[in-house]
């Protein structure tokens, strides 16, 4: 649901960007999104066939990079990705760390003609 | 004539949803400046955040408290409050799974916030999305309570990394649970090691006064 108010956003920007580079057409939108956002692609998609009709950003494709989470240990400085249930460093198994990917969420980049 | 376009890639980097954070930035000015402290509580339906906030009403009764009700449909959660003469606005997102900051900007002007020195608002029942809506609060409390089971930091880390405070309520169901309290809060300070946790009884009072401290120590 909370997709409507994001996908109005890319719009936004993907209009305002297109403009300052003289750009009528956008053909693709290359999306960054965190693994700990709660974004899901397909939703995103969907209102942005709805809502993209007429604007510059109309046939364009998405593209979504997905980062996965990582951990940077609070003891040995180790970065990790956590998976399930297993959030123990691998180099010296204390539990969890300090978030350092994941939260991501931005338009990357356009591609216009 | 028309500006010659180079068809090719233009970088944006451009953060999404910051309309909202904008939004919020303005709310938190507006708070600081009524000087009114602002908690956020996100848990599940079901989880005990009116029920705990009537019991903190009733243990307060020298503070002056708001409250921002925000649920999908209906009035009951801002009845409940107003019983107890609290100033409550009841938000109604209509389907949509958080709040945002412009709900509330809508709901302030039906708060007394120049008599008010803490506004509690209570999110839509949901674990995911309200992580991701800054309201303008100046803290965010989560709540989970012993039945949701003490996995819950695995399977929505996004929470449980974004709040202050964590409060396990209905304690007295522990005789009945297998919810191991120190694993949980192992897992929570695997990923926050700042926020407290807390484990109290909304319904009995056990535990209750840990969380008046905390709430005591931020509206000084």
């Amino acid at each position: 649901m909370h997709e409507l108010p994001v996908t109005e956003d890319i719009l936004r920007i993907v209009a305002a960007h297109a403009q300052q580079a003289g750009a009528t057409r956008v053909t693709r939108i290359n999306l960054v999104i965190g693994e700990l956002t709660s974004f899901i692609d397909d939703s995103i998609q969907f209102y942005f066939e709805m809502l993209s009709p007429g604007t510059p950003a109309e046939g364009a494709t998405l593209h979504f990079t997905r980062i996965k989470t990582r951990f940077r240990c609070r003891r040995c400085a180790q970065e990790f990705e956590p998976e399930g249930r297993n959030w123990t460093c691998p180099a010296c198994g204390a539990l969890g760390g300090d978030v350092i990917a994941g939260k991501e969420f931005y338009v990357e980049s356009i591609e216009v003609t | 004539m028309s500006k010659q376009v180079t068809p090719g890639r233009i970088p944006v980097v451009q953060k999404l949803l910051t309309a909202n954070e904008q939004v919020a930035a303005d709310n938190r000015d507006y708070f600081a400046a009524h000087n009114v402290t602002v908690i956020n509580i996100m848990a599940s339906p079901g989880a005990g955040k009116t029920t705990l906030l009537l019991a903190t009403i009733d243990a307060l009764p020298e503070r002056r408290i708001g409250v921002i009700e925000g649920d999908v449909a209906s009035q009951i959660d801002a009845e409940k409050i107003a019983e107890t003469g609290t100033p409550v606005v009841q938000i109604n997102t209509g389907g949509a799974c958080h709040l945002d900051a412009s709900m509330i900007r809508g709901a302030l002007p039906a708060l007394p916030l120049d008599d008010l020195e803490v506004v509690f608002v209570e999110n839509v029942g949901n674990l995911i999305c309200p992580v991701s809506f800054d309201l303008g609060q100046s803290y965010n409390v989560g709540l989970i309570s012993l039945p949701e089971g003490d996995d819950k930091p695995y399977k929505y880390p996004g929470i449980f990394e974004a709040v202050d405070l964590v409060i396990v309520t209905k304690a007295d169901l522990r005789p009945y649970l297998d919810f191991d309290l120190d694993r949980f809060t192992e897992l929570v300070h695997g990923l926050n090691p700042d926020a407290p946790v807390l484990c109290l009884s909304a319904k009995t009072g056990e535990g209750l006064r840990d969380w008046l401290h905390w709430l005591e120590e931020r509206l000084g």
